[in-house]
């Protein structure tokens, strides 16, 4: 397609059968491919050059006269504006917490990639490339990647910069690691809370531009509606969540950086505020909507304890280096630890994996445990749970080695759960902890609506069908500091916009305040949060580790039903013009319903398995997953269609990276 | 466990605010504190009533939104801990609970348990920084710092603004949260441009604010989740002396 947004006006509906390629349709309908995705010609290393080159500049005195919103205050969102007020623009920020430094970027643990080549182990950002390609399961696009890559090593000047307390050798050299099954050691990390101090360097940066007066904050206002004026996105709706009051910003490009929507399954390592409204409302208005299906789940959380658990906690994956996964060989099997003989424990992952062991990659260790617990051998509460066992690793090290390596994760884990890890195993089972989809992007991160910007998790960009660990910092800063101050600037050169027309921004507003009024209307006798739980379970049972085109099938059944019954029996106590958390919680899991859909018809059309996405139907005879790349090398990039939604294919070519199956044995 | 609460209310700023008590019944020990209150709150709505506020959102320990003073200690008794990270585990059956939002003239009640703590936010605005846009920065390796200093600059860059500190001073003092800040920074290379005007800075917005000063009793830091130590109050006030020079 030649201009972005632009397609064809007859899509056709088909019935609900499977077409000669296997493919399921009805649920959708198939429009024209997206043919276009801006990026630069010619050989990949000068991709971003050239892009850089050919944008457009503006005029430094007309820069204070171009306003952009920026929604979220993570690494993204914070990085984007800070870095668009030190450019001289007018930014306009907002976040739903109470401080910009408290959006989710804040709890990543591990560490953030960079082909800085430090260590002189090889390292490249050729092989950072070929590395996240790969382990995105050639599902992301090649010059997005390899941009990534290049970017990667100006964020770490960045950070230092910044007064970043990254780990250090005693020679005053950062310190790195290897992670996430990487060869190199590429990681740079702060201890376990490189996330923490990577989004206080980009909070820092954007007080200081709030101070300097080029960007305005609005806290505890959350975005609930998109303005969309002659095609444009031109500013958002908010609510005040404070007063209540519904109010109206405008400005000359609207830039998304809210996240991501792993909290569609209720329990998720996502912080509990983490929704998909911003991204959802924008989808409505004709942004489309990029492989929704893609989930990554995290193989070492806490598992939940009762019906009353609110969300799930990571524990570094680290632990595999050292800790034994292991579930009891008999089904049923309630005996405490000390009473299971050696030969009666079934250390599942060395069995199967020998080469790889309890180091396979997070998808194939969530899967197995999966698994086991499925053939009842899980343990703990409702049985769904593994022990992953430090004995072996105490006997041979002692506590105090295991102590100096684990202290702190041994320690969360015991306030958690109140059992001690160094005289009994952890119990621990996977759990949703990114969301690889997102709102369709070109290279510039611009969506299919002209003039709105995603950067971040918000957008389905980098990672392909599954992310490595340590790349979502790299990702997040990537997009903020440098790639989309300048790719923005090409479309804001073309402005200012003019006014905004008034009938858009009034039905926008109206949206909102009929929402709100219905939700406080229905006066039911259930309460949001326990509809989110029950479409959560819907989710996790049918759309999480392992889907079936009947699982699928059913969770298309049960989510209309489900959320016909929320707005006929939801109960919403208070009023519109308060702080009513009760009204904020219902308000999102109102868009969460219709993303669950959408995410279940995309993974029941994706019939082979890729990444995070795992279609039982398509693995292989040792049971791993099995891409299809003849029928599904694309990107399938959902339009909004009241008649339900409109699939448009973006081909994927590797021109650079070889397809190949993945294999961990 | 059966626990009964007793819970601050507070409609707005302008309400007078009152101790209202509600009974909570089967509350599991493996709960969270804030998942207790959300069995409560579930319960509020059905019976059409308002359920208590209060702020939170990683319910991890690191982002910071969460806190409450909890029968009388903020974020509650155990070392260390954020109100998400405390389990009712730590409770007797048949306790009684006070909690209580933070109390300081610079966090005004917004509403029941949740304040408005955008004073520390205007205390970075102030300077807690440093100046580099985003494309300027030298290599990473063009400034060895020394490890001592990188690691004590991280034990005071945790801090994750939680208010704990202030809420316990008995002078409301915000000492610990600003001299983390302008610790962390000032023990860098890269902080030694702007260490005067930060300190100078941060301590004049802190003071604009209405926050006390600080006694040396040392309630902040007991009560910091991330034991952020007193030191580095000694920190700032060396620099802040040093700025003044």
């Amino acid at each position: 397609m030649s201009k972005r947004g632009e397609r064809t006006k007859k899509n056709s509906r088909s019935a609900d059968v499977i077409d000669e390629g296997g493919r399921v349709t009805g649920y959708y309908a198939e429009g024209e491919p997206i043919r276009d995705t801006k990026a630069p010609e010619g050989p990949i290393e000068d991709r971003w050059e050239k892009r850089k080159f050919g944008a457009k500049l503006v005029n430094p005195a007309n820069k204070r006269k171009l306003h952009v919103i920026v929604v979220g205050t993570g690494l993204a969102g914070g990085s984007a504006a800070a870095t668009l007020g030190e450019l001289g623009y007018n930014v306009t920020s907002f976040c739903y917490q109470d401080s910009p430094r408290r959006a989710h970027s804040i709890a990543a643990q591990g560490g953030i990639n960079a082909a800085k080549n430090y260590r002189g182990d090889g390292d490249s950002i050729y092989r950072l490339f070929y590395d996240t390609v790969k382990g995105g399961d050639f599902r992301a696009r090649e010059s997005n990647v390899y941009r990534l890559a290049q970017v990667s090593v100006n964020i770490i000047d960045q950070a230092v910069a910044q007064g970043v307390p990254f780990a250090r050798e005693y020679g005053g050299l950062l310190d790195t690691r290897s992670f996430g099954g990487a060869q190199v050691s590429r990681t740079f990390y702060a201890r376990g809370q490189t996330g923490q101090q990577l989004l206080l360097g980009a909070y820092q940066a954007l007080e200081r531009q709030i101070a300097a007066g080029t960007v305005k904050m609005n806290t505890r206002h959350e975005m609930l509606e998109l303005i969309v004026s002659d095609g444009r996105a031109r500013g958002v709706i908010v609510r005040d969540m404070v007063t209540g009051e519904i109010e109206r910003h405008t400005a000359d490009a609207v830039v998304l950086a809210t996240g991501g929507y792993g909290n569609v399954f209720f329990l998720s390592t996502n912080a509990k505020g983490c929704n998909t409204t911003a991204i959802w409302r924008a989808h409505r208005r004709g942004a489309m909507f990029a492989n929704p299906c893609y989930t990554q789940i995290h193989p070492t959380c806490i598992p939940v304890s009762g019906d009353y658990q609110s969300k799930l906690t990571l524990m570094s994956e680290s632990l595999r280096n050292d800790g034994r996964v292991w579930v009891p060989l008999k089904a049923g099997d309630d005996r405490p630890v000390a009473e299971i003989p050696e030969d009666e424990r079934d250390y599942y992952l060395e069995r199967i994996y020998p080469a790889f062991g309890n180091l396979v990659p997070r998808d194939i260790a969530s899967r197995a445990a999966k698994n086991v617990c499925d053939e009842g051998r899980g343990v703990g509460p409702g049985g769904l749970g593994v022990y992953l066992d430090f004995a072996d690793a105490i006997r041979r090290l002692g506590r105090d080695a295991v102590e100096k390596k684990y202290g702190n994760l041994f320690e969360m884990y015991e306030r958690i759960t109140g059992e001690d890890p160094y005289t009994q195993p952890m119990r621990i089972y996977p759990a949703v902890h990114y969301t690889m989809g997102g709102l369709w992007v070109d290279y510039d991160l611009q969506s299919t609506i002209p003039g709105l910007f995603v950067v971040g998790e918000a957008n389905f960009s980098d990672h392909g069908a599954n992310r490595l660990g340590a790349s979502a910092l790299m990702q997040g800063l990537a997009d903020g500091y440098f790639v989309l101050p300048t790719t923005i600037g090409d479309y804001l050169a073309n402005g200012p916009y003019g006014e905004v027309d008034e009938e858009a921004a009034a039905e926008a507003e109206t949206a909102v305040r009929t929402k709100i009024e219905k939700l406080l209307s229905v006066n039911g006798t259930r309460t949001a949060d326990s509809y989110h739980r029950e479409l959560g379970r819907i989710m996790w049972d049918y759309c999480g580790m392992e889907r079936t085109e009947e699982s699928l099938r059913k969770a298309l059944e049960r989510i209309p039903e489900l959320r016909e019954e929320f707005w006929q029996n939801v109960k919403v106590s208070g009023q519109a013009e308060e702080l009513n958390q009760a009204l904020e919680r219902a308000g999102r899991v109102a868009d969460f319903f219709d993303l669950a859909e959408l995410m279940c018809v995309d993974a029941l059309h994706r019939t082979e398995s890729c990444g995070g996405h795992f279609r039982a139907e398509s693995q292989d005879a040792d049971g791993e997953a099995l891409r299809d790349d003849e029928n599904f090398a694309y990107v399938a990039a959902w339009e909004y269609g009241e008649q339900g939604p409109i699939l448009h294919k973006e081909a994927l070519d590797y021109e650079y990276v070889k397809m190949s199956q993945r294999s961990y044995k | 466990m059966n626990l009964t609460l007793k819970v601050w209310r507070q409609n707005g700023p302008q309400d007078k605010g009152r101790m209202v008590t509600y009974r909570v019944e089967d509350v599991s020990p493996d709960m969270s504190f804030l998942e207790m209150l959300d069995v409560l709150n579930e319960r509020l709505i059905l019976e059409g009533d308002d359920p208590i506020a209060f702020d939170h959102d990683c319910r991890e320990g690191i982002c910071g939104m969460c806190g409450m003073v909890i029968n009388g200690v903020a974020h509650g008794e155990q070392v260390a801990t954020t109100t998400c990270q405390l389990h009712m585990r730590h409770f007797e059956d048949n306790a009684v609970i006070t909690i209580e939002p933070w109390r300081a003239a610079p966090f005004p009640v917004v509403k029941d348990l949740v304040v408005d703590r955008s004073a520390f936010d205007r205390i970075i605005q102030a300077g807690g920084f440093i100046s580099v846009p985003a494309g300027s920065a030298p290599d990473a390796h063009s400034v060895p710092v020394k490890k001592v200093d990188a690691d004590a600059a991280f034990d005071a860059a945790t801090c994750i603004g939680c208010g704990a500190c202030v809420a316990a001073c008995p002078n409301g003092s915000a000492s610990l949260f600003t001299a983390a800040k302008i610790t962390h920074l000032s023990l860098l290379p890269q902080g030694q441009p702007e260490r005067d005007s930060r300190a100078k800075a941060m301590v004049e917005q802190m003071d604009a604010e209405g926050f006390g000063g600080c006694t040396n009793t040392g309630e902040c830091t007991a009560v910091c989740p991330k034991g952020i130590p007193l030191d580095t109050i000694a920190q700032m006030n060396r620099d802040y002396l040093r700025s003044s020079k």
